[in-house]
């Protein structure tokens, strides 16, 4: 089968700094792939490459089969790469119904014209979907900070995305927050490939089908969550026992 | 009632309250809000690339100058018609900004600050240079011909001349901010980076403000230069392109009708000053200072925290 997405010796260098190097990465369509590894090990620069954020120092990236290496953020998003920010990103002086408007109404336009209702009701499917619908009126900088990680989701939704980047989702949410949030995720996961960067061990075991480990810009293994489990290098990394 | 209903119904009002004031203010105070509704029309302009789009110029005042020479210069030398000479006048402002734009949006900020300043001292500067043409600071009347029989001098022409530029251009912005455009221009100003990886070129959105805005201006320079029959440098100066940012602060950046209220607020603080003192320079001064230390988001701005968060 094709692969979804696939990188080819991906490389991105700042100044002295390898921060990510020479990365072989390729996900099928439909898996959930989680990337794991320390501090520093490049996970959020690769990714960063892969939604357009970064140009990358050297490599190529291939999405169902074109060559996006060079494709601005705004080509990657229309093809279904969307990605959401390790540090919530969110337009905090707007509403959260506006915040997920502006995604929502990307692919509904048709040059610069566009059905309002159809905006309304993509946004408010969006807000339901990540459980914010009662709250589409709030100021986003009025929100706790775990439903700030949940409209920023919800933009991603919005978006359409066939390949959905969450960089470390379930960062500063509580515990009872993070297993609906899992649910979630699995529910998307049935109509797009979810590529997930997370620290928490539980998470990663419980969504992932396939991890993948990195460590110094490199990955270091690859696998299924109960083999990467028993690697002895990857403990030795990253899992620390 | 849906927020473009009160939209509607609000700007509505501000407009036949426009209309029916003529019949009650005296001669000296018709003319003046005449001209604020044209000057206003320039802070609107200046309005969608600062306080919807999010991008502070200081060199305005090269698009209203664009549409003032624009419109003033065809009709002196060549004898256009008012219309004509109107609608030459705007799309030298739109030409203009949009090589602007291609060329000052590579920077953002206090760069983009500096780029349109010396963009706007080098079209200054052209407008002195070449004074056998323009009449440098001098200047030189623009009698454009009557509009169906009814000279330009005429008040009532006048003041319904810069009423209809007003109420177009103060309708065109409500509909650019209801728009899906105004919504991205929104998202541009809020977090460009986000909005780019939400699937739009913000550059070419940026560049469209620009285009709107220069545009604005321009039609603002030239219903000058025809209604009030001068065209000079001065208005090309760096004052003129100081102003429509003090009158949009003032107003509140990001609301349609602060433009006008800044506007009207400015031009009647300056003609009560000056009656007291030729310094009146010293109390624009003042009111800027005094704006950005406690009014930081201008008077409309303000109730909008307070009151109205619905207003556009």
């Amino acid at each position: 089968m094709a692969a979804l997405i696939e990188t080819q010796g991906l490389s991105k260098r700042f100044g002295g700094l390898t921060a990510v190097d020479a990365v072989n990465l390729r996900i099928e369509p439909g898996e959930i792939r989680a990337i794991i590894g320390p501090n520093g090990a490049g996970k959020t620069t690769l990714v960063g490459m892969l939604c357009g954020r970064i140009a990358p120092s050297s490599g190529t990236i291939r999405y169902e089969e074109r060559d996006i290496t060079h494709a601005p953020p705004w080509v990657r998003l229309l093809a279904g790469i969307v990605y959401t920010f390790q540090v919530t990103s969110i337009f905090k002086g707007l509403s959260c119904y506006e915040n997920v408007a502006l995604p929502a109404q990307r692919r509904l336009m048709r040059g610069l014209l566009l059905k309002e209702s159809l905006v309304t009701e993509r946004v408010h499917a969006a807000l339901d979907a990540v459980g914010l619908g009662a709250l589409a009126r709030q100021r986003a900088d009025s929100l706790a900070y775990g439903h700030q990680r949940l409209l920023e989701l919800a933009m991603a939704l919005a978006a359409g995305p066939r390949l959905l980047i969450l960089d470390e989702p379930t960062q500063g949410l509580a515990e009872s927050e993070i297993e609906s949030f899992c649910e979630l995720v699995r529910t998307i996961a049935q109509r797009a490939t979810v590529l997930l960067i997370e620290h928490n061990m539980p998470v990663v075991l419980s969504l992932a089908e396939r991890v993948t480990v990195m460590e110094a810009g490199q990955i270091i293994a690859e696998g299924s969550p109960s083999e990467i489990e028993r690697d002895a290098l990857v403990q030795k990394a990253y899992l620390g026992t | 009632m849906s927020t473009l209903r009160k939209s509607l119904v609000l700007h509505g009002a501000v407009i036949a309250g426009l209309f029916a004031l003529q019949f009650v203010l005296p001669e000296y105070h018709n003319t003046n809000v005449a001209r604020i509704m044209v000057l206003a029309v320039y802070a609107l302009g200046y309005n969608v690339l600062l306080g919807y789009t999010g991008l502070m110029s200081l060199g305005h005042a090269m698009f209203f100058a664009a549409g003032m020479y624009g419109a003033g210069l065809p009709i002196y030398y060549l004898e256009f018609s008012a219309g004509a000479g109107l609608l030459t006048g705007v799309a030298c402002g739109l030409l203009l900004a949009f090589l602007f734009g291609l060329l000052a949006l590579r920077t953002t900020g206090v760069a983009f600050l500096i780029v349109s300043l010396m963009f706007a001292q080098a079209l200054y500067l052209a407008t002195l240079y070449f004074n056998e043409i323009t009449l440098g600071d001098q200047g030189f009347i623009v009698k454009a011909a009557p509009l169906a029989g009814i000279g330009f001098h005429e008040p009532a022409l006048k003041y319904n001349a810069a009423l209809v530029l007003f109420a177009a251009a103060l309708l065109g912005c409500l509909a650019l901010r209801l728009s899906p455009i105004g919504r991205v221009l929104t998202g541009i100003r809020e977090n460009e980076e986000r909005t780019r990886l939400l699937g739009y070129n913000s550059f070419l959105y940026k560049l469209l403000a620009v285009v709107v805005s220069g545009g604005l201006s321009a039609a603002a320079g030239g219903t000058y230069a025809i209604l009030f029959s001068y065209v000079g440098s001065t208005f090309a100066s760096i004052l003129f392109s100081i102003y429509p940012l003090l009158w949009t602060l003032l107003g509140g950046a990001g609301t349609l009708l602060g433009p006008l209220l800044g506007t009207s607020l400015m031009f009647y603080l300056v003609d009560f000053a000056s009656e007291w003192t030729s310094a009146y320079l010293l109390v624009v001064g003042a009111a800027l200072v005094v704006l950005v230390l406690w009014f930081p988001l201008g008077f409309l701005g303000w109730v909008r925290t307070r009151w109205l968060a619905w207003l556009p």
